[in-house]
Order: C-alpha cells, then sequence, then structure tokens
C-alpha cells in the first residue's frame, strides 16, 4: 500500500514505513533506548531525504516517550530539577544546532559531519557496550559476580564552580555540568533526529554520578521536552517536518515498544546487552563504510 | 505575398494532445503514465515519400541547483568540488521513434535541447569543459536513477506516417509546476516542425496541498500541531496497552 508523503515529496510504502518503526520501536521497547540512532539512517537507505528523515524521526521520538515518562513520574523516577537543567541545556542546543545546520549546509559539508559524527557516537557507545556486555556474560558462564562499580562522579564535575543540591539525583554538583550534557545531546537531536538516550544515560551514571533509579526517567523527560523544541525549530527553520511520516513511524514504534518490553521481560539482560551493542557497531560499520571505503552516491543535488 | 503562403502551406502541422492536462497529487499518488499523442496533417493531404520520425519531449520547471562532487581527502569521502547551475530541469523525458543520433544531426539536437547529453544547465562561473561533462554526467546520472530524467528510443508509434503516441512515465518525486510538451517531425536529420503548445500542470490537493501550505506559510502552527500530535498518539497508545 502506498502513500504520498507531502513534505518528503515521494511516495512511499506504509507497511515498509510501519514495520521500520515497530523493528525500531520493538529495540526501544527491549532497551529503553529511543532508537531514533536507527531510524533516521533507516529512513535515509529507504530514500527519504536525510533533512526530512531527521527532522520527521525526531517528532516521533517525541510521541515515543510520552508513556514512559508518564510511567517512570509515576514510580517517583523523575529527578524534575536535574531534569529542568538537562531540558534547559537542550533547548539550547537545538537552537546552535539548527545554525550549524545552516552553516554546514552552506559550507557543503553537512552529510560528511552527520556521517562522522554518527560513527564516532555509535562506534564509542556500540564498543563500551559490547566490552561490558561480554564481561559481563563471560562472568555469569564462570560463575563468578561482576564486581559493582563504585558510583561516583568524575572529577572534571566535581571541578565545576556553583553547586546545586539535586535530592533524587543524590548529588550536590555544578548545574553546569547537565547543562552541557543536554547541550551535547540537543546538538544531537537537531543534526540526527536522535533522541540521545543512548548518550545521556551512560553520560548520567559514569559522568554524573546520577542514582540509577532516576537515570532512565529523567533521560526520557530531556528527550519529550528536547525532541518537541527540535520539531519546532525544524517546522521554523528548515520547514522538513513531515507529519504524515511521523504518524506512522510512530504507529508502528508504539505497538513495536509494547512487544519489544514484553520479550525483553523472557531474556537475559547480559545477552540483550551484547546484541543492542552488536546491532549499534553494524550501523556505525556502516556508515564508517561510507566515509572511508566509497559513498554510496559520488554527486549529489542541492536545490537553491 | 503568395510565396510565403505557398511556403507555409508545405510545412505539415502538428495537432499534439495529451491524455491529461492536469495532475493532481494526493495521498494515493505513486507517479503517472502520461499518453502524448496527436496527428500529422500534411499540406493537401499528400503523404510525403520516404521516413518520418516523430520525437517528444516533456520538460519540468527549472531550477537552480549545486552539484557537489566526492572525493577522498586523507582518507574520507568529503565534498570537494560544486558547479551551480542557473537552470536545470527538475523533470526531462524524451521519446523517440528511432534513438536520436540516427534521426537527426548534432547540431539540431543541441539548437532544440535534444537529449540528456545536450540539456542545458547554464553553470556559473567560468568552469572547463571537461570538469562540467563530469558534473552534468553525475547530474543526469542520478536523476535518470529517480525516474526524473529518461530518454526512450524506438518509444514513439507512428502509424501510416499520420498518427503517434509516446507513453512518458512520471515517478512520484516529480514537483509541483507547469510542464510543457513539445512535439518535433523530424525528417532528413532536420526538424520540419516543432509544436510545444500544450502544458500538463502538476499540482498538489487537498491534505497533500493543506500540509504544504501549513508547513512552508504558517510554520509555528504547523510545528505545534506536529508535537501535539505525536504526544496525543503516544499518550493513547500508552493508555491502550495498559489496559491490555
Amino acid at each position: 500500500m502506498d502513500i504520498y508523503l507531502p513534505i518528503a515529496g515521494l511516495s512511499v510504502n506504509i507497511l515498509v514505513i510501519i514495520l521500520l518503526g515497530g523493528a525500531v520501536g520493538m529495540l526501544s521497547g527491549m532497551f529503553g533506548v529511543g532508537g531514533g540512532f536507527l531510524t533516521t539512517p533507516l529512513l535515509i537507505f529507504y530514500g527519504i531525504p536525510p533533512m526530512v528523515a531527521a527532522a520527521s524521526a525526531s517528532t516521533q521520538v517525541t510521541g515515543a516517550s510520552v508513556s514512559g515518562v508518564f510511567a517512570h513520574m509515576k514510580r517517583g523516577g523523575v529527578d524534575f530539577r536535574m531534569g529542568g537543567v538537562l531540558v534547559a541545556g537542550g533547548l539550547l542546543g537545538t537552537l546552535f544546532g539548527a545554525l550549524l545546520f545552516r552553516v554546514l549546509e552552506a559550507w557543503g559539508q553537512i552529510d560528511t559531519v552527520i556521517n562522522i559524527l554518527y560513527v564516532v557516537m555509535l562506534g564509542g557507545i556500540g564498543g563500551v557496550m559490547a566490552r561490558e556486555s561480554i564481561t559481563a556474560v563471560m562472568a555469569k558462564r564462570a560463575g563468578s559476580p561482576v564486581p559493582a562499580s563504585k558510583r561516583r562522579h568524575h572529577p572534571l564535575v566535581a571541578n565545576l564552580p556553583w553547586r546545586w543540591r539535586f535530592y533524587r539525583s543524590g548529588l550536590y554538583i555544578s548545574p553546569l555540568a547537565p547543562l552541557i550534557l543536554g547541550f551535547i545531546t540537543g546538538i544531537m537531536t537537531m543534526l540526527l533526529g536522535v533522541g540521545g538516550g543512548f548518550i545521556m544515560v551512560p553520560a548520567m551514571l559514569y559522568i554524573l554520578g546520577m542514582s540509577a533509579n532516576v537515570v532512565v526517567g529523567t533521560s526520557l523527560f530531556q528527550i519529550l521536552f528536547v525532541t518537541m523544541g527540535s520539531t519546532m525549530v525544524h517546522s521554523l527553520t528548515t520547514k522538513a517536518v513531515d507529519i504524515v511520516l511521523a504518524v506512522f513511524l510512530l504507529i508502528g514504534s508504539v505497538t513495536g515498544a509494547q512487544i519489544g518490553a514484553r520479550l525483553a521481560q523472557r531474556m537475559q539482560p547480559e545477552y540483550l546487552r551484547l546484541f543492542l551493542a552488536a546491532i549499534v557497531l553494524l550501523v556505525a560499520i556502516r556508515m564508517a563504510l561510507g566515509l572511508g571505503w566509497r559513498p554510496d552516491e559520488i554527486y549529489t543535488v542541492q536545490l537553491l | 505575398m503568395p510565396s510565403q503562403a505557398f511556403a507555409q502551406s508545405a510545412v505539415p502541422k502538428l495537432v499534439p494532445d495529451v491524455s491529461q492536462r492536469d495532475i493532481n497529487i494526493q495521498s494515493r499518488f505513486t507517479g503517472a503514465e502520461l499518453l502524448l499523442f496527436g496527428a500529422i496533417i500534411y499540406p493537401r493531404g499528400v503523404v510525403p515519400e520516404g521516413q518520418i520520425d516523430v520525437a517528444v519531449v516533456l520538460r519540468g520547471p527549472t531550477r537552480p541547483l549545486i552539484v557537489r562532487e566526492k572525493r577522498q581527502v586523507a582518507g574520507i569521502w568529503v565534498n570537494a568540488e560544486s558547479i551551480d547551475f542557473r537552470s536545470a530541469p527538475t523533470y526531462y523525458a524524451i521519446a523517440s521513434s528511432r534513438p536520436l543520433d540516427k534521426i537527426i544531426d548534432a547540431r539540431t539536437a543541441a539548437i532544440y535541447e535534444l537529449g540528456l547529453k545536450r540539456l542545458q544547465l547554464s553553470p556559473t562561473g567560468e568552469i572547463d569543459a571537461k570538469e562540467l561533462r563530469r558534473f552534468r554526467t553525475g547530474l543526469v546520472d542520478l536523476n535518470q536513477r529517480d525516474g526524473l530524467y529518461l530518454e526512450a528510443p524506438n518509444s514513439v508509434n507512428v502509424t501510416d506516417q499520420v498518427l503517434y503516441r509516446a507513453r512518458l512515465a512520471i515517478p512520484s518525486s516529480v514537483p509541483e509546476g507547469r510542464y510543457v510538451a513539445e512535439t518535433l517531425l523530424i525528417r532528413d536529420g532536420r526538424v520540419i516542425v516543432a509544436d510545444d503548445g500544450v502544458t500538463v500542470t502538476i499540482s498538489k490537493t487537498g491534505f497533500e496541498r493543506l500540509i504544504t501550505i501549513l508547513s512552508q506559510q504558517y510554520s509555528l502552527l504547523y510545528g505545534t500541531l506536529a508535537v501535539v500530535i505525536s504526544l496525543l498518539l503516544g499518550w493513547m497508545a500508552g493508555l491502550a496497552f495498559a489496559r491490555l
């Protein structure tokens, strides 16, 4: 069944889009990550213009994170003070991202920069995750539990001036640290259409040293508001948000997320993480091939 | 002026038409197939001896664009050189009764802009011919694979030297605008008569038009709408699944 996407300006098979949303949603249900880092590249491989793919993927992430935020709020899993600082940083990041977008587009290097960002980000995160989960799997097989690492924030964070108390996170640190973290993920959201959870969650745990029970809820809270912001900024600047595309992606992803969440309960977390690491690394390798070996297209056209 | 009247009447007349003057883009639009057909009226109704050929061209609106070329710099493929074209056609399709090279000489083909090799792209700045050829080939190849540029030899059917028809495919990614269909009657390597009086208008209608206008002119409203729809859909789905 084909449907015409009014902003992307071409017709697509709607089942492909729903299945794509569903597959990504399943992953997000299993791992608690937004999955935007998969949606955008997959849409581009399918032939959607990159800008429309990034803009619409971020709109879809808004819908995909709402019910998660409510669920975490109910059980007290959101640090609103921390979340507020992260959102403020994130919104500044989307505005800066929009500016960066313009500059890079005029310079003609937007696609290269996006590719490099993907490779570095996914390669780094995937590598760390793979190492960690392999250690966990090995330890499990050997029968010895992995020693829990001590929760501490990074010395760099401790040195920042002007400290605030974040009760739910169990922290007394400078708000500049989460502000900067929010800012960086905000830029990612604008340029790549990703929520940024897979950067934020490890950063919250290992750099800020937040207590684990508020990490996912607070990161979802930030993602919800920052993707709303990036949809607005995209609508006002690039005009690349395709509402039809976002709705069909969302239909797939909310369904997939439920299936994923149920599947996850039956699987062992160590293997689950290893599986996610493999997917992340695969996407990174695919992108790296385009950069280093041979790009999909030598010539690209930009309408003026 | 009898001599001029005589000269005019000696030239055949083309009566071209298309199957659809308006193509509407709505939600089920997957592209279109346009039938270009018509008749050749010869002076005094005498069909001349020898082979005649027909070519039909459909041109979309032109746009300025930049073509960029990737090159490996320090191991990484980046956009290196680029050329600005002032007016490249967004869509160009040509069908002919026989391969173009066999029916028309190169000069005439260039004058009438016949064939993908001869598109007038008006590059800006001083560019050497070899480089221009490279970029042109890149652009044409890209658009050919997207179905936006096409060359279809042997696809105009001519019946009894009088009636002709050709089918041209239009992909779903065509831009909106006014498309001009030109028919050319070719004989002995030259164009005897050409007619570009037929136009086709391609435009979005209904919901697709509304969305496009909203996003372009009422961006703030459109953005808010996108956010609200996304929030509502996500929230409702959460409620629905919570009950299962």
